[in-house]
């Protein structure tokens, strides 16, 4: 069974991903980091491979992006970095990213390469419906990787069941239509989060965009099994020179 | 299925393996609206009326077809310009952004976002956005904010909002992404007029239907003055390739039609400090499509570099590396030292300052073989006046 499936039938309530970008703070803090989230009570581990252009990203996410790239991050050494983590961690770990990197690298080795060193699953939010069915879902697939699609307020009931058809492991929420770190409240979610537990979906749903701190967590965790922490915990890092305490300081303000 | 031609994408947006819609899940909803709606809004009558009427009285179409005699002394040949520089605002960028804000009001939108490089684009669509009374926003890298002064000037004196990107290199590619993050943040209210033949499908096929009046004109013009429909040759810029692709359309399936795309080389194309896509690229995606993109080995999108402002782009719209790759198109390149001396020629032989883009495609006539009773076209996308300053420095 799949970690992040396994972990959804241990705990389906205020189950917590937090994003990190690979590479960032420094170079290798990319296990330090992933490490230091499993102590202090993350559930799930989001790694952004980072990306010159990512469209979806506001710009902490960006910047933690050119930081990354400007010490020399690739995908190549994202692998290298996360060659020994099954050793030493077991929490789900799902890589994001966009698509072209990948395409790149090769889209049948990335998936190769990921699940050989313990990744569980992917969001590449580029990667459309149509080309995942009829190119990219098989490969993933074969090796072995859940793959999770994006619903926002906007998209309809249909898509909504279309696209958790299509995902496993999760489905993730967009709370409001917005890039990552946009400050559209959360508090107008509440509809849309209820109309997606009333749809009685497939997967677990986690809601992502906008959550900060516990009270964002909490009011996340009424309609949905959990939520994504991205900007806020990038903002955490940033400067920081003990990735440790700040994952400790950030987690102790949430959970 | 729609069956895919070299004119139209299938349904899926694809110009071979070229096109898609790559676009996160936030953009689905008004990239599908665009998609369902876009031909049905374009074939209806009162539409294309409307369209007609403006590009006529407003944009000042037909542009002419010049046989440039002396030029044509020059080659040994007949060479028709096409005079895409005498439409308003002094770029065949308008027939493009008169098109979107005519779909904008039928989609019910009421804010329009665009992104420019040099600045003829948000100029355009400034200036539609002006005949309407539309809200407009216009995303232009810092650096280019910079280098296009009076360009701003304009679009700010039409009423609209410049906003800076200031993310990455700071340039076309990145503003293009701060239109894009724009429309994500504003999914119910707001169109975005992109400014070529690049972007999510449906945008490379509207912004080329929206250009192929350019051919469309052609065909009628050559045929009145030579008695034949179909020119020996056309020859065009290609930044993202709008132009290009409204000058090729309608003889996109007529084979005997050589057609000719001149990239710019920068520096030279193996300079480090060039914007040949086609010659640097490989297949990529960026701002929604798959097509030929600069890039690094990791895939990292690589700042390309131009003298021309309009052609600095890392990438090409699909159709156009559809026509790469199957060769019915010859792609060339021009330096921007070759492009400058094509400008002062064109000045000095016909009386017609060209913009530095449209200068690429003048050079390359230098590259190309022609018999006597050849007809070239070469499609003068633009007027000089923006690049005065560039033009200066080479004054003597
Ligand atoms: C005069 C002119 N020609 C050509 C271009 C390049 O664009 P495209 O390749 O879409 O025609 C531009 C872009 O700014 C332009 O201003």
């Amino acid at each position: 069974m799949s970690r992040i499936k396994s972990l959804f039938e241990r705990k389906n309530k205020n189950v917590l991903n937090i994003y990190c970008t690979a590479g960032y703070p420094k170079a290798d803090s990319t296990v330090r980091v992933i490490r230091a989230l499993e102590k202090h009570g993350a559930d799930i581990v989001e790694l952004g491979m980072p990306y010159s252009d990512p469209l979806a990203d506001g710009p902490v996410i960006q910047q933690s992006s050119t930081v990354s790239l400007g010490q020399g991050m690739t995908i190549k050494k994202l692998f290298e970095q996360l060659k020994d983590l099954r050793t030493q961690s077991n929490i789900p770990l799902i890589l994001m990213g966009y698509m072209n990197p990948v395409i790149q690298y090769g889209f049948e080795k990335f998936c190769a390469d990921a699940a050989a060193v313990g990744v569980d699953g992917l969001i590449l939010p580029d990667l459309p419906e149509y080309e995942f069915e009829t190119e990219y879902g098989a490969i993933i697939r074969k090796h072995g990787l859940d793959f999770i699609f994006l619903v926002t307020p906007e998209t309809s009931d249909d898509r909504v069941h279309r696209l958790d058809s299509l995902s496993t492991g999760f489905l993730y929420a967009v709370s409001s239509s917005s890039t990552t770190g946009s400050d559209k409240n959360m508090a107008d979610a509440g509809a849309y989060l209820e109309r997606l537990e009333k749809m009685r979906l497939r997967n677990p749903v986690l809601v992502g965009f906008g959550i900060r701190d516990r009270a964002s967590f909490q009011q996340a965790g009424t309609h949905a099994n959990g939520a994504i922490i991205g900007t806020a915990f990038v903002k955490a890092l940033q400067n920081s020179d003990d990735e440790e305490r700040s994952v400790r300081e950030f987690l102790a303000g949430v959970l | 299925m729609k069956k895919q031609t070299y004119t139209t994408p299938n349904e899926y947006g694809y110009y071979g393996s070229f096109g898609g819609a790559y676009i996160p899940e936030m953009l689905h909803r008004n990239v599908e609206e665009l998609k369902t709606r876009y031909l049905d809004i374009i074939n209806d009558p009162s539409f294309k009326k409307e369209l007609d009427e403006l590009l006529a009285d407003y944009a000042g179409r037909p542009t002419p077809l010049y046989l440039a005699k002396r030029l044509s002394a020059q080659f040994g040949t007949n060479i028709y310009l096409k005079r895409e520089d005498l439409c308003h605002t002094g770029a065949h960028k308008i027939n493009n952004t008169i098109g979107q804000i005519l779909l904008a009001e039928k989609l019910g939108k009421k804010r329009i976002i665009a992104e420019t490089g040099a600045g003829q684009h948000g100029v355009a669509t400034a200036t539609v956005c002006a005949l309407k009374g539309i809200q407009c926003i216009v995303y232009m890298g810092e650096k280019d904010i910079e280098r296009q002064a009076p360009n701003v000037a304009r679009m700010k004196m039409l009423g609209a909002t410049v906003v800076p990107a200031l993310s990455g290199s700071k340039t076309l590619k990145d503003a293009t992404n701060e239109a894009i993050r724009d429309w994500i943040n504003h999914p119910d209210d707001t169109h975005y007029i992109i400014g070529s033949v690049v972007g999510p499908h449906p945008y490379p096929d509207m912004v080329t239907l929206f250009q192929s009046v350019i051919s469309k004109e052609i065909r009628a013009q050559l045929k009145e003055k030579t008695g034949t429909e179909l020119p020996s040759s056309v020859v065009a810029c290609v930044g993202g390739g709008s132009n290009a692709a409204g000058a090729f359309y309608h003889f996109l399936d007529e084979k005997e039609v050589e057609l000719v795309a001149v990239e710019a080389a920068g520096l030279g194309v193996n300079s480090g400090q060039s914007a040949a896509t086609s010659q640097l690229g490989r297949p990529g995606i960026l701002h929604g499509s798959k097509s030929l993109l600069m890039q690094t080995e990791d895939g990292q999108v690589v700042e390309p570099h131009s003298i021309s402002a309009g052609l600095d782009y890392p990438g090409i719209g699909p159709l156009h590396a559809h026509l790469f790759e199957t060769g019915r198109a010859k792609f060339l390149s021009a330096t921007d030292q070759e492009a400058v001396e094509a400008a002062f020629n064109l000045a000095k032989m016909e009386g017609i300052i060209p913009a530095l883009e449209s200068s690429h495609a003048l050079s390359a006539l230098t590259r190309l073989s022609f018999s006597k009773n050849d007809h070239v076209v070469v499609c003068l996308s633009g007027r000089g006046d923006k690049d005065l300053a560039t033009y200066m420095k080479y004054i003597k």
